[in-house]
Formats: structure tokens, C-alpha cells, sequence
């Protein structure tokens, strides 16, 4: 087999070991907690049937290793088990919910990514003076408030004073792709500028190591045109680092997504375990941590694979 | 000793400016914490410099006992996440062989799952309280710090003097905290305030998602939970903690920016 494809099928492997591996780590951490589970759903003004019941509902009379091949076996047939709260089908209340949240995600990815990308160049371009400087300030003050306060502070000057966008980020099926986009202006603006200083601060980073090599001065001195040392010398050995902080960006991005969604009412997944999480649904919130982790190591998987490929250095480990 | 950069300077003292009040916030603030003083949502004014909240609290007072809340909570984890963090890296870095792989492939394993995700998981079946929310944080936190400590915690370990001691006889604890840890410290100094931004970040993500500090209780994240409602009627009350947060954060930052700098000149080297 070729050395590069062993490689990437090794990457792979992991990957999925690494899932496997967070699956029973988010089972453990919510069952094998100091206390009893049903217990701390209820509250202690419980009464002694309606605990043995949910026990019995939540299987939690089983042993936990049990247990945890039941539930990991059903989640990969697609079975997500039911939600406490509501009785309903936990994989059908997410579908949706999953495809609005890619949705948010991928329409800021699709903004923030050549944004980031572009103003990191610029930075390196006028490296130490007032562009880079002011992208450098910019970028610092966005990295220090938390989504949400951005999300505020967007909705009280964009949305309520200037009356641009709606404050909330109501979407549903009947809604076109247009109007889906004007609805989703906001909540979207916000990842971008969360996402958008940590990428092209890295990328910039990730541009100057390059730009400051050797090799790069002998292409410069043996008389090759700017452009031309930045596509055939620089770019190249930039590829691999400016992937990685875009796919570590993308995985960060579905993080914040969960706080912007709350902010904005917006109906996707975030909210959806937010909201489970503090009526104690443990099936709902297993589920929707699972899918999370399972996004964020397949991003992260994703960025190791693309930077070998990338990287001939990568390809021959020694 | 050189003379402090202007922008260092600058972060100390706001640094010092908030640890002051939040310390000292019983004495400062003009009113009771959960005291109710005039109606919902007034303009600031001479008695209400900041305005009043949802339920006609002092706005400046909240934000005054929030702040104590938020920077306690953080500072506490923080200093959690370095003990255990730090510790366990440099045992890790120092013992090698099994210790290491298991250490360093059980934090693997943690940091492959977003950090605010694995909260929420864990917090929907704890109670919650402030001590589960700095023990929840500062573990989570610690494998950064593990990271961290073991990478600068190798280099050392290779030098000579920490090779005189092995050969001397001195036992696991000396290694670490007699000749590791004083010459690991600056860059885990400047670490500490990033975690500490960290933490500040996190616990007031998590308040404003109602899992955090519960009211009436105040902190940053909580006030604007509280007063989220006022935006859309144009009433800026709880963009108060985006200012605090942000001059925080960013005059932390200077202060690590300085220390990080002043150490790596005084060394030839990080660490």
C-alpha cells in the first residue's frame, strides 16, 4: 500500500477509536457521578415510586457497563432513545435541528474563512504598520468578550438601533433561502467575528514563520517577482498550517454556535441541549454531547489528514 | 530591573482596580446586593450612576458583588487547574515511560471533546453549586496547563543540573518543585493570566445559560441573563458586563504580554 494511504487509513482509525472513547467518557460522566442520577433529576422531594420508576426507565438497575454497550449499540443504529421530558423521539427532534445549526455554521465558515485568510495576508503584508496594527487591535478586543456579550452588543446597535436585521433568528421550512439568510444575518455575524480573529491571527502567524525562512530570501534575491515568491515558495509550505487553524476554527465554531443560538433564539442544537441540560434530560443532553464530540474529532481528524497530504515532511516520519 | 512599558503598566493597574473592588465590594458598592431600590430599568442617574435592572436593582451594585463572584470563581479554578495541571505534567515529563502515556493519552482524550460541551454534560447531572462550577472548570481547564507544563517540563528535565540531582539521590518531589518548577515557572506565569480569561469567559458563558451562579447571587454572565430582555427595547443594561469583561480581559492580557517578554529577554529563550 502506498506510505501515504497507510498514513491517512492509521489517522482514520484513531479517529474513530477516539470517539469511541469520548462516547464512554460522556456516559460516564453522566452516570457514575457521586449520587444517583434519577435522584438528582427529581429533586429531593421525590417520593420513593416515582424514583424507583425512572430508575427502571433509565435502566439504571442494570449494571453501567451494560448499560453503556446498550446505549452506544443503539446510537449507532440511529436509535437515540427517547427524551425524558416529553416522551418524544430524541433522533427525529434533532434532524432538524441538526441541518439548521450546519446551516449557521457552515454560512459563517463560508464567510470567515477566505475573510480570514484575505486580512491575514494583509497583516503580513503591511506587517508593523497601522493596518496590522489596527487588525491586531481589532482582533484582540473581539477574543476578549464572550460570544454572547458580542451577540448583545450586535443586536442593541445593528437590530435595535439602526433597525437592519431582526433580533431574533427565526427560521422554518416555508422560508426561503434568501429570507432563511436575512434571518440568520446576525447570529452569523457573530461567529464570523469570534472565529475571525482567532484564524487569522494563527494565519498570519502561520504566514510570517514561512516568509521568514531562507529559502525564501534566495528567491527573493535570485530576482523573482513578489508574487511569484509568495505562490510557488511560500504558499505551498503555508498550506498545511493555514488548514489546520481553519478546521480548528470550524471545530471551535461548533462550540460557539451553541451560545449564539440561545442568544438568538434560533432553533437548532445548541439550544435544544441547553435547554435539556437544565431540566435534567440525561438521554437528550448523551445525545446531543455525542454528536457534538463526534463533529468536533472528525473536524480535527479531517486536519490532520488534509496537512499530511499537504506536507511531504509529514508523509516519511522518521 | 528595567522600566515597566507603559501598556503593562496600564493592565496593572486595572488588574489591581478590579481585584481591589472585588475584594472590597461590601464597603464600595452603594446599596444592598439583592436590594430593591427604585423601578424597573431607570436611566442612569446621581443615585443610580449605572441605572436599575430588570427588577429595579442598582445596576452599579450588581455589577460591583458580580464582579466579586466572577473573579473569585475564576481565580479559585484557575489555581485549581495550575496545582493539578502543572503537577501531574511534570510528573508525567519526569517519570516517563507508562505514568506519561497513560497521563498524556487520558488528556487526548478529554481535549477531543469541547470543553463548554463536556460542562454541560457534566452539570446536567451535578447539582449546581459554585464549589461543583470551580471543580468542573479548573479539571477541565487543567489539561491545558498539563500540556503546557510537560512540554516546558522535558526540555528541563534533560540538563544537566537536574541530571546532578538524579545522580545525588534526591527523590521525585525534589526533581519537581526544587529543580523544575522554578525554572518552569515564567512561562506558566504568563499562562496563567490567558487561563484566568479563560475562566472568566467561562463561567459567565455558562451563568448566562442559566447553569452557572444561580440567582440572586450576582455575576457578569447572570446580569446580562437578567437583562437580556431590555435590548430589544433599547436599554443597554446588559451590555454593562461586555465592558467589564473586556477591560479585564485585555488588561490581563497586557500584564502576561509584559511578563512573557520580560523573562524571555532575560533568558535567551522561553523558559
Amino acid at each position: 500500500m502506498h506510505p501515504v494511504l497507510t498514513l491517512v487509513a492509521q489517522r482514520l482509525a484513531l479517529g474513530i477509536l477516539l470517539l469511541f472513547a469520548a462516547s464512554a467518557l460522556i456516559f460516564v460522566g453522566t452516570q457514575i457521578l457521586p449520587g444517583d442520577v434519577a435522584q438528582s433529576i427529581l429533586g429531593q422531594s421525590a417520593t420513593p415510586e416515582s424514583l424507583a420508576n425512572l430508575r427502571k426507565e433509565l435502566g439504571l438497575n442494570e449494571p453501567a457497563l451494560s448499560r453503556y454497550f446498550s446505549w452506544l449499540g443503539n446510537a449507532l443504529q440511529g436509535d437515540l432513545g427517547t427524551a425524558l421530558t416529553n416522551g418524544r423521539d430524541i433522533a427525529e427532534s434533532l434532524g432538524s435541528r441538526l441541518g439548521n445549526t450546519m446551516f449557521l455554521a457552515g454560512t459563517a465558515a463560508v464567510i470567515s474563512v477566505p475573510l480570514a485568510i484575505f486580512l491575514g495576508l494583509l497583516a503580513v503584508r503591511y506587517k508593523d504598520r497601522w493596518p496590522d496594527k489596527l487588525i491586531s487591535a481589532v482582533t484582540l478586543t473581539s477574543i476578549s468578550i464572550p460570544e454572547f456579550l458580542i451577540g448583545y452588543v450586535l443586536m442593541y446597535f445593528i437590530s435595535v438601533k439602526l433597525g437592519w436585521f431582526s433580533s431574533v433568528a427565526m427560521i422554518n421550512d416555508g422560508m426561503s433561502f434568501f429570507e432563511k439568510l436575512n434571518a440568520i444575518a446576525l447570529p452569523v455575524m457573530v461567529l464570523v467575528m469570534v472565529v475571525l480573529a482567532h484564524m487569522m491571527r494563527m494565519t498570519r502567524a502561520a504566514i510570517l514563520n514561512v516568509m521568514q525562512s531562507a529559502y525564501i530570501e534566495t528567491a527573493e534575491l535570485k530576482g523573482l517577482s513578489g508574487f511569484q515568491v509568495i505562490a510557488k515558495h511560500a504558499f505551498p509550505n503555508a498550506i498545511s498550517p493555514i488548514v489546520n487553524v481553519v478546521m480548528l476554527n470550524l471545530a471551535y465554531l461548533v462550540v460557539g454556535v451553541v451560545v449564539v443560538e440561545v442568544v438568538f433564539v434560533y432553533p437548532g442544537m445548541g439550544q435544544y441541549l441547553v435547554d435539556h441540560v437544565s431540566k435534567r434530560d440525561v438521554p437528550v443532553v448523551q445525545a446531543c454531547g455525542l454528536i457534538f464530540a463526534a463533529v468536533y474529532i472528525g473536524l480535527n481528524m479531517l486536519a490532520d489528514i488534509i496537512s499530511i497530504l499537504a506536507n511531504p515532511r509529514l508523509r516519511h516520519p522518521k | 530591573m528595567k522600566i515597566i512599558p507603559i501598556s503593562a503598566l496600564i493592565g496593572l493597574f486595572f488588574t489591581f482596580l478590579y481585584f481591589f473592588v472585588a475584594i472590597f465590594a461590601p464597603w464600595i458598592a452603594p446599596y444592598g446586593m439583592a436590594e430593591i431600590v427604585g423601578d424597573v430599568w431607570e436611566p442612569s442617574s446621581s443615585a443610580y450612576w449605572l441605572g436599575t435592572d430588570s427588577i429595579g436593582r442598582d445596576l452599579l451594585t450588581r455589577m460591583i458583588y458580580g464582579g466579586r463572584t466572577t473573579i473569585f470563581i475564576a481565580t479559585a479554578a484557575t489555581i485549581l487547574s495550575f496545582t493539578t495541571g502543572a503537577t501531574l505534567g511534570f510528573l508525567a515529563a519526569v517519570s516517563g515511560g507508562w505514568i506519561d502515556q497513560v497521563l498524556s493519552r487520558f488528556v487526548d482524550l478529554i481535549m477531543a471533546i469541547p470543553s463548554l460541551i463536556f460542562a454541560l454534560v457534566v452539570l446536567s447531572v451535578m447539582p449546581v453549586t459554585i464549589p461543583v462550577l470551580i471543580l468542573v472548570m479548573g479539571l477541565l481547564d487543567a489539561t491545558r496547563v498539563f500540556r503546557l507544563s510537560r512540554a516546558v517540563a522535558v526540555d528541563i528535565n534533560v540538563m544537566d543540573y537536574v541530571e546532578a540531582a538524579k545522580l545525588r539521590g534526591e527523590g521525585l518531589r525534589w526533581i519537581i518543585f526544587r529543580e523544575i518548577l522554578p525554572n518552569a515557572l515564567s512561562p506558566l506565569v504568563a499562562e496563567m493570566g490567558l487561563r484566568f480569561i479563560f475562566m472568566v469567559l467561562f463561567v459567565s458563558t455558562l451563568s448566562f445559560l442559566g447553569l452557572g451562579v444561580q440567582p440572586p447571587q450576582a455575576d457578569w454572565g447572570g446580569i446580562v441573563k437578567e437583562n437580556k430582555e431590555g435590548i430589544v427595547y433599547g436599554i443597554s443594561a446588559a451590555l454593562a458586563p461586555a465592558f467589564a469583561i473586556a477591560t479585564l480581559a485585555i488588561s490581563v492580557n497586557l500584564v502576561a504580554d509584559w511578563v512573557l517578554n520580560r523573562t524571555t529577554s532575560l533568558k535567551g529563550g522561553r523558559g
